[in-house]
């Protein structure tokens, strides 16, 4: 779905709500405030208590409630050419919990989400195995199962921000991400069904990984990866994939960045060498400042970033009690702390982790404040099981240039506002 | 390699040897024929492993460049709007805004040949000839400036071309070359000096803007200054004669199957509607009331029906403005709806299911 964009720049009303919720706190101050007269929503019966609502199957397969409707990807219709061949970004701003849904997580395509039945799926194992396989959909399903929750963030989130503050709102700097729960089998149980001995030492062995659709997406990922914990998923958060996320079966390459979830995936091939396809050399590899480029840089660096308050998701209830909150992750394991800024950097206090964070999979935090309407410079830097600590943009730009598009995992700041509103800012 | 990788190779490496569940196999799949893997298996390797035989001239490459690819990648592969330059670029890669194309950035030709033949041209992936393919390619080296114009590319000299930015890969290196990066985050006083700010995102004004923004605030306008304008049109169609009301406006049966479900979890409409709670409302509009076969009103309503009376525009609204008003016993146990509209929209769609 091309969408414009339809979400908070604050509207006028929401801007005269706002003012109209601080004025209210400042007469108020910080307790409880005092009514001014009844609340009508509670004197008067109102018609959703005498009447009834929907009947069940009113929708069949159920939408969220028309009231959530700017709650959707968007796109930037400048990045890419055609949105056949694009991306789109989740709406992070408005979403809580880890999970992302189906309906709102990103999309990117290459040649655009084709319909593929699961009657028509075919997967080929092929190459240094004993046997050269085929499965059917149905063959998948009888192979032992598993379930496991990870991200799968795009190369280039937060791409666009490397040469300076850019796009206003956490969906568009850090919305090419999404998190849930694969049911599948492993790609270590395929490859053994069709054997391995012929590989020989598996050390320097690759599989390179390919999809159905016209862009025949293809991946070289190394055997000791595949043989680890990548899965083939054919169900996410409990149902069957959406077409633009692979359906009818995907790959699963946990941490690693998202191109290499080869989505519709047909084929399997165990290499003795990278095979070096488009997208492993002419993109997502990563040019730096002196011409040299990176390649073969597939783990996602430890990350996190606000989700509110932040440009799309103002304050909007004036001073007093204030949740901030925002999502964390990294490709090298499980977060294990998350500080908060809100002063720019200079000083930091660590948030509260809704869960203990799982490996490669995004975490919640929180930090429960009091906000008595200064601006802040909010700040949020995630740590990993590993030792990581997310960099100042500063610090990558030293090592890495401006011009690597990909892996931007910078720590984001907001300009939070007297008035609630939050904007993107680059800070010293 | 990475310290994490190496870690990575080794448990998961050791896991496998450990595994008696390795050689248990289900027998699941069937072999792929040969015939298959040759449909599929079309990847290239930059050691040309995987090259098909055949050749293709720049000037025919030219050709068919112009018919195929030109459209997006400019005639000359020098790029077209948003889609990808083929062609220059060369000695950009450390400026500010470097050109990345296959001549100035793309390290095997390999990539080139695999790419096009199995997903271009876009829309038409997997259409061209092997020797088409070649060609293109010819023609993209030539538009590069890296072969001449009475160039052949074939499979027997593929591997003599050479790419000019070969050499320019490393191996991720950023567990050594970040490794400062894995540190003891500083907590207090980690600044000198003021925050300033340095770049704003409102100041490069870059992010698409609500499209329809009005619409949608006069959306969120408080719903009794909309009423008056809703009310006003509408009263329209009700000044013309039901009868002549055949020609249903679409708008209001759409406003009046939303409103109607308010009445679904009693009343049923359209084909192989039966009476629920409710009786079922087919033909109800414009017919005598009290007289849906098989359905057990209350006195009230049965007396209205006896006396010959319809459900005419007046006794329809009336009913369900107030219910209990109307027929002092109704079984109906629906409060009644508030806004004029909305009568007149669900008449509407009654009438539309009743068609």
């Amino acid at each position: 779905m091309t969408v414009r964009f339809t979400g908070k720049k604050p509207s006028r009303r929401a801007f005269l709500k706002g003012t109209l919720a601080s004025t209210a706190g400042v007469v108020a101050g910080a307790g409880a405030a005092k009514a001014a007269g009844p609340d009508p929503l509670i004197t008067e019966k109102q018609d959703w208590a005498m009447s009834t609502g929907d009947g069940v199957d009113a929708t069949p397969y159920g939408l969220p409630i028309k009231y959530e409707d700017d709650v959707i990807r968007r796109n930037v219709e400048w990045l890419t050419a055609d949105t056949i061949s694009s991306i789109n970004f989740s709406p992070i701003h408005a979403l809580d919990g880890t999970i992302t849904p189906q309906g709102c997580a990103f999309e990117r395509h290459h040649s655009g989400a084709i319909e593929l039945r699961k009657e028509d799926f075919r997967l080929m194992i092929n190459g240094l195995v004993d046997t050269p396989l085929v499965f059917t959909y149905e063959d998948l399903e009888r192979f032992p199962r598993v379930n496991k929750t990870f991200f799968l963030e795009c190369a280039a989130n937060t791409g666009m921000e490397w040469a300076g503050a850019q796009l206003n709102g956490a969906q568009f700097t850090h919305g090419m991400i999404h998190n849930m729960e694969y049911s599948g089998v492993t790609l270590r149980t395929l490859l053994e069904e069709a054997g391995l001995n012929a590989a020989g030492d598996l050390k320097d062995k690759w599989v390179y990984v390919e999809g159905a659709d016209a862009s025949s997406n293809g991946r070289s990922i190394p055997m000791e990866k595949a043989l680890d914990d990548c899965m083939i998923a054919f169900k996410a958060n409990g149902e069957a994939l959406r077409k633009e996320h692979g359906y009818p079966a995907r790959l699963v390459v946990p941490g690693w960045e998202g191109n290499m979830w080869v989505k519709w995936i047909r084929r399997i091939e165990v290499t003795d060498a990278a095979v070096e396809s488009r997208e492993e050399t002419s993109k997502y590899t990563d040019t730096l400042a002196d011409g040299t480029s990176r390649k073969w840089t597939w783990v996602m660096d430890a990350k996190s970033v606000v989700t509110s308050p932040s440009p799309q998701s103002p304050i909007k209830h004036g001073k007093g009690p204030l949740v901030i909150t925002g999502l964390a992750w990294s490709g090298r394991g499980a977060i294990t702390r998350v500080d908060v800024s809100k002063d720019g950097g200079k000083t930091w206090e660590t948030a509260r982790l809704a869960n203990p964070g799982q490996p490669m999979a995004l975490t919640r935090f929180y930090l429960d404040t009091e906000w008595n309407g200064e601006e802040m410079f909010l700040q949020s830097r995630a740590m990993d099981e590993t030792g990581y600590v997310q960099p100042t943009k500063a610090m990558l730009r030293e090592v890495r240039g401006e011009n690597s598009i990909y892996h931007n995992n910078c720590i984001q700041t907001w300009w939070v506002k007297a008035d609630g509103e939050a904007e993107n800012v680059e800070v010293s | 390699m990475s310290k994490y990788r190496n870690l990575l190779i080794g448990s998961a490496l050791a896991a496998m040897a450990a595994s008696p569940a390795l050689a248990e196999k289900l027998g699941l799949g069937r072999p792929a024929l040969p015939e298959e893997i040759a449909a599929w298996n079309l990847d290239i390797h930059p050691d040309g492993t995987g090259l098909p035989v055949g050749s293709g001239s720049v000037e025919d490459g030219e050709a068919v460049f112009v018919e195929n690819c030109a459209v997006c990648h400019g005639e000359f592969a020098e790029g077209s709007g948003n889609w990808p330059k083929l062609a220059g670029g060369e000695g950009t890669l450390a400026d500010k805004d470097p050109l990345k194309t296959v001549g100035s950035y793309w390290p095997y030709l390999s990539t080139v040949y695999d790419y096009v033949r199995r997903s271009m041209p876009f829309g038409a992936a997997q259409t061209m000839s092997d020797d088409d393919v070649y060609a293109i390619t010819a023609y993209i080296l030539y538009s590069n400036y890296l072969v001449e114009d009475d160039f052949v590319l074939s499979n027997e000299n593929f591997l003599d071309v050479e790419m000019p930015n070969a050499d320019g890969f490393i191996v991720d290196d950023r567990d050594t070359a970040e490794a400062h990066f894995w540190t003891e985050p500083c907590m207090e006083n980690c600044k000198e000096g003021e925050v300033k700010i340095t770049m704003r995102a409102a100041v490069l004004d870059v992010t698409p803007e609500e499209e329809g923004a009005e619409e949608a605030a006069a959306e969120e306008a408080p719903a009794e200054a909309a009423a008056p304008a809703e009310e006003a049109k509408a009263e329209e169609p009700a000044e013309e004669p039901v009868v002549a009301a055949a020609a249903l406006d679409t708008e209001l049966v759409k406003k009046g199957e939303k409103v109607f479900k308010k009445c679904k979890a009693c009343h049923q409409v359209g084909e192989g509607a039966a009476n629920k709670t409710g009786p079922m409302l087919n033909g109800v509009v414009g017919g005598p009331i009290g007289a849906v076969e098989g359905f057990k009103y209350s006195k009230g309503m049965a007396e209205l029906g006896e006396a010959g009376e319809t459900w005419n525009e007046e006794n329809l609204t009336a009913f369900l403005t107030k219910p209990k008003s109307f027929i002092k016993k109704t079984k109906m146990g629906f409060a009644g709806l508030k806004k004029e509209d909305d009568i007149n929209a669900v008449a509407e769609y009654l009438k539309s299911v009743s068609q």
